[in-house]
């Protein structure tokens, strides 16, 4: 566990000293919100959308976090290193994911912001427990997708294209969960908190899987490479 | 009359993408067979 | 290494006697199963004709569903063994590509019976949505296969994504049922679920079940083959060039050699 933390330490110290995240990432996510709106044209429509385009913007923007935690430890083939420094390859998933959770949590505070600001959106009272929920478990399982198929191509030609078609799929249940949460959340009609409840347990239950199923991986996509 | 048009194109194309594949394939393997030695064939 | 120049006009390919009595047999029942289809079976009270395409869209979408459960075995299997893993992994890529093409019929032809049934080319319901995320998981599958050059790594890069998909494929469907649930759609709209079938129309399906998986066993034994080809070349490309530099360097003048070595 310890080694895992170190990992998770070393990511994100080097994404602090880059601030990769505040200038490039976060902006491009709340850019995607202006460009919902704009194409959408239509506020009653893009307040009743709010919930689903937050989580289309996280995905967006994951996929962007994903790709700057490889593209650290390929750069000069770092993740030898760290494998033979850390024992057991499972560790080292957990310390990268670990890492792109803080930043990806980060961004979905930014993002919901961003709709309560933009959309109108609103959050009152014993929602907003719902909302947190939904926050954590999503990113949680979302940093598990990405880093586990980050993994599956991090040394491949065109990886960025194919990171966004392998993950994507495997990210659309959580977008369906996650956005539909979110809407309990925000008080939509067709949607109460009980409902959203269902939805954040199966956000846990991806969560779990994609951890689980990323750290037993992890070796076997990693030594492919070497 | 649309049916006749949809239903023909659903076999058309079923059949003759099929087609095609089979005769890409052959094509292909009669290329490669050409260049590696039997050895290399386990089902011979 | 003469024998593999030598063979260039009779090179022995990836048919044996098995592949062409599979062959054959497909051929004949997939005729039948067309011609039964489309003009000996009755149309249907309710679709009228367009119940026609039903025979060669369920027997598509049995076959789809077949590679994709082949290829997850396979891969498994190839991670679990530890000695020639190699040709499972090929026949788990074969059945991947041969599995993409008959998703992409299924999907087409759905859609077009959909839209002489329910008026619309697609609906949101979670077998079809279902099968539309298997299949793009499936070509991000073969993508990446394509790009690995050494076979050993792909077999295991391309097993580990293979296995990930068992996990997420129901995953999706309980998420996507989930979804539609809360829209409370009237009965499902299932294609075939209406159809009453007579004799024929039952034999003709299970014809064209059988027919199309005879099709698809005849697909993936040659593709599988063909990959092996395709990975053979590749080593014999490198026994060449190995084999070249080998006799430069046993061209060096001895002098100069001796000399060396002393050194």
């Amino acid at each position: 566990m310890r080694q895992a933390l170190a990992v998770a330490r070393k990511d994100l110290l080097i994404e602090w000293r880059s601030r990769l995240l505040l200038v490039r990432v976060a902006p491009f996510a709340l850019l995607v919100l202006v460009l919902f709106a704009v194409a959408l044209d239509s506020e009653p429509l893009i307040l009743r959308a709010a919930a689903g385009l937050v989580w289309l913007a996280m995905l967006f923007a994951s996929l962007l976090v994903v790709q700057r935690s490889y593209a650290v430890e390929t750069d000069d083939a770092a993740i030898d290193v760290l494998l033979t420094g850390a024992g057991e390859p499972g560790r080292v998933f957990l310390g990268k994911l670990l890492a792109a959770f803080v930043q990806l949590l980060v961004l979905a505070a930014l993002l919901v912001v961003g709709a309560v600001v933009l959309y109108g959106a609103a959050v009152s009272g014993s929602r907003v427990v719902l909302l947190v929920t939904t926050m954590v478990t999503a990113s949680l399982g979302l940093s598990g997708i990405g880093t586990l198929y980050g993994a599956a191509v991090a040394n491949m030609t065109g990886k960025d294209s194919l990171l966004p078609l392998l993950a994507m799929p495997a990210a659309a249940p959580l977008l369906i969960a996650a956005s539909r949460a979110t809407e309990a959340a925000f008080g939509s009609q067709t949607i109460d908190t009980t409902a959203g409840w269902t939805w954040v347990a199966l956000l846990a239950v991806f969560a779990v899987v994609f951890v689980s199923a990323g750290a037993a991986a992890f070796g076997t996509l990693v030594e492919a490479d070497s | 009359m649309d049916d006749i048009g949809f239903i023909a194109a659903s076999w058309v194309l079923t059949l003759g993408s099929i087609a095609a594949l089979a005769v890409f394939t052959l094509r292909r393997a009669k290329r490669l067979a050409a260049r590696v030695p039997d050895s290399a064939k386990p089902w011979l | 290494m003469t024998t593999a120049v030598a063979e260039t006009d009779a090179a022995a390919g990836t048919g044996t006697a098995a592949t062409r009595v599979i062959g054959v047999a497909a051929l004949v029942v997939v005729a039948f199963v067309a011609v039964s289809a489309l003009l000996l079976t009755p149309a249907d009270a309710v679709q009228g004709d367009s119940v026609r395409i039903m025979y060669v869209h369920v027997p598509t979408a049995w076959v789809a569903y077949l590679a994709f459960v082949v290829t997850a075995v396979t891969s498994g299997i190839s991670v679990a063994r530890r000695h020639r893993t190699l040709g499972f992994d090929r026949v788990a890529g074969a059945s991947a590509e041969v599995g993409v093409l008959f998703m992409a019929m299924t999907l087409v032809t759905g859609s077009l019976w959909g839209r002489l049934t329910w008026g619309t080319f697609w609906q949101w319901d979670p077998r079809l949505t279902t099968t539309l995320f298997l299949f793009v998981t499936y070509v991000g599958y073969l993508a990446v296969r394509n790009i690995d050059t050494d076979p050993q790594r792909r077999a295991r890069r391309s097993a580990v994504l293979a296995l990930l998909a068992v996990l997420e494929i129901p995953l999706v469907h309980f998420s996507v049922v989930l979804w539609r649930s809360l829209h409370q759609e009237a009965s499902v709209l299932n294609l075939d679920g209406d159809v009453r079938l007579d004799d024929l129309m039952l034999f003709t399906l299970f014809a064209g079940v059988v027919g199309f998986t005879l099709v698809y066993a005849w697909l993936v034994m040659h593709r599988q083959r063909l990959a092996a080809l395709g990975d053979a070349q590749g080593t014999v490309g490198l026994d060449a060039a190995i084999a070249a530099r080998r006799a430069e360097a046993s061209s060096v003048p001895t002098g100069v050699a001796a000399r060396t070595k002393g050194a």
